[in-house]
């Protein structure tokens, strides 16, 4: 089960980074970043930054490599605020 | 008509003035951009006043997309971005659409060092062993060619992309390898100019150097005084100038606007050899490039009627003023009108060139010579050699035909371009 406000939250986020030709409500949770909401490859740093402030957790380089799409996202999400 | 080049934009981002008709106002009417500048005071500068353009949050929504603004800190870039952005629209161009570039038209826009606000941050990250904190941008905001890689990608242009520097020397350098691009057949348009950077990390160097003026921080527009008997050091400035240059063939063909032709020009360096050092120019490299510049241009010493000198407010420029009447062999009543935009402006480093090439350009459209400020009390060196009628304290009306406009650099490097009135034949 997702939890909507960080669904919101992760949303509020990935929004500044979509290309013109994507808009918000086209994000859904099984969306790719890259391939879906074509999102630049050199941003996805920017927005795991984003989500450390966001959530006041650290990412390491296998979260990272992990986050294909907004539910891989908010799954690590849950995982680093329980730890 | 092959092989002539034109300039069919201008753009400015400068201390007195953002935007070409800001600017020109300014220059008429003799408005300074120098300003004091608490952040310096605070850090213990003995020169605190300098020359910034001023930017508002609403041009920087005009210019930069809300994701291009985050953690965006490289006020050079900020300022070049502006400029060429500026330079492309007022010749009538348009960014390209998302597939294809224009293979035809490239950048040269030069800078000293960029991003330094933007490095800074990323030293104190880095030392703080947060490396990966840095974010994506830190790398195309701090490299020198961050700049023309931003103006080439915003724009979609195909050709030749590239940061050229040769400290103060590089806006006019920059001007003059777009001109030789273009007539070598290699583009048909070349998106040129300069940016530098404002700020302590940028101007403390200069101020441990003890060359810039220290007793007008309460009086910061007097401070800046090219040609004067009281000149007291360079006053530093930032900012940036770009000018786009058109084959002729290019530029009639889609009905251009034309402000100028670019004649010709020339680059080279006194080899730190002579009297040059590596902060000095040498005296017969400066005669040699202006003579280089008017020869390549095809126009004899008498044709000039207009000099915009480089003219820091050191007790250089009576040397400066020397080397242009020997190179010219013209003097007292027969020299030509000369100004000193720096009077403004301050010394915009590597901006210098092509925001002051931008200044010049002006005077063929307004139809004047551009006043000379801070100098009432010309230097008495300087009145041996040009008569003072020549340096106007006032904007002039004056349709002038041929401008010469050099820069002198560190490492005793030149440049010096001809710009001439364009008249269709």
């Amino acid at each position: 089960m997702t939890n909507q406000s960080h669904y919101e939250i992760l949303k509020e986020i990935v929004k500044i980074y979509l290309p013109e030709d994507v808009s918000v409500s086209d994000i859904t949770e099984e969306s790719n970043f890259t391939s879906e909401l074509n999102i630049n490859s050199a941003n996805l740093v920017d927005i795991i930054l984003d989500v450390e402030d966001a959530f006041g957790i650290t990412l390491e380089n296998q979260d990272m490599d992990q986050m294909k799409t907004v539910k891989d996202a908010l799954r690590i999400v849950e995982q680093k605020l329980v730890e | 008509m092959k092989g002539r080049v034109v300039i069919t934009g201008l753009g400015v981002c400068a201390p007195n003035g953002v935007g070409l008709s800001n600017f020109s106002h300014s220059l008429s009417f003799g408005i300074s951009g120098i300003r004091f500048h608490q952040q310096l005071a605070d850090l213990g500068f003995g020169c605190q006043i300098a020359g910034k353009p001023e930017i508002t949050d609403l041009q920087m929504d005009t210019y930069f997309s809300p994701l291009e603004r985050k953690g965006l800190n490289s006020s050079g870039l900020v300022y070049g971005v502006m400029a060429g952005t500026d330079a492309w629209g007022d010749a009538g161009f348009k960014p390209m659409g998302k597939d294809h570039p224009d293979w035809d038209s490239g950048i040269i826009f030069g800078t000293g060092i960029l991003g330094t606000d933007k490095f800074r941050e990323s030293i104190y990250l880095i030392d703080n062993k947060k490396t990966r904190r840095l974010g994506s941008t830190s790398v195309m905001q701090t490299m020198a060619s961050g700049i023309s890689a931003y103006l080439g990608g915003k724009l979609g242009l195909g050709n030749q992309i590239t940061t050229n520097s040769s400290a103060c020397a590089t806006g006019t350098e920059a001007i003059i390898l777009g001109m030789e691009r273009i007539r070598s057949g290699k583009a048909k348009v070349m998106l040129v100019g300069s940016c530098s950077d404002s700020g302590p990390y940028i101007w403390g160097g200069f101020d441990a150097m003890r060359i810039l003026p220290t007793q007008y921080n309460n009086d910061p527009m007097r401070a800046s005084r090219p040609m004067s008997a009281t000149a007291a050091g360079f006053v530093p400035g930032s900012g940036a100038g770009a000018l786009v240059l058109e084959s002729l063939e290019h530029a009639m063909a889609r009905g251009a606007t034309i402000y100028a032709e670019v004649l010709g020009g020339a680059v080279n360096s006194g080899g730190q050899r002579g009297n040059g050092s590596m902060t000095a120019p040498n005296s017969e490299a400066v005669q040699r490039c202006i003579k280089e510049a008017l020869s390549d241009a095809k126009v004899i010493y008498k044709e000039v009627d207009v000099i915009n000198g480089h003219l820091t407010a050191t007790s250089k420029d009576a040397e400066e003023i020397k080397n242009w009447s020997e190179a010219l062999g013209r003097s007292g009543k027969d020299f030509p009108y000369i100004n000193a935009t720096k009077a403004l402006i301050g010394h915009c480093l590597a901006a210098s060139g092509s925001v002051e090439a931008v200044a010049s350009i002006l005077q063929f459209k307004e139809g004047k010579v551009f006043g000379n400020n801070n100098c009432s009390d010309l230097h008495p060196e300087i009145l041996k050699i040009v008569d003072e009628s020549k340096i106007p304290l006032k904007t002039i009306s004056y349709n002038s035909n041929i401008i010469a406009k050099a820069s002198f650099g560190f490492g005793d490097v030149n440049a010096c371009v001809i710009f001439k009135a364009y008249k269709p034949n």
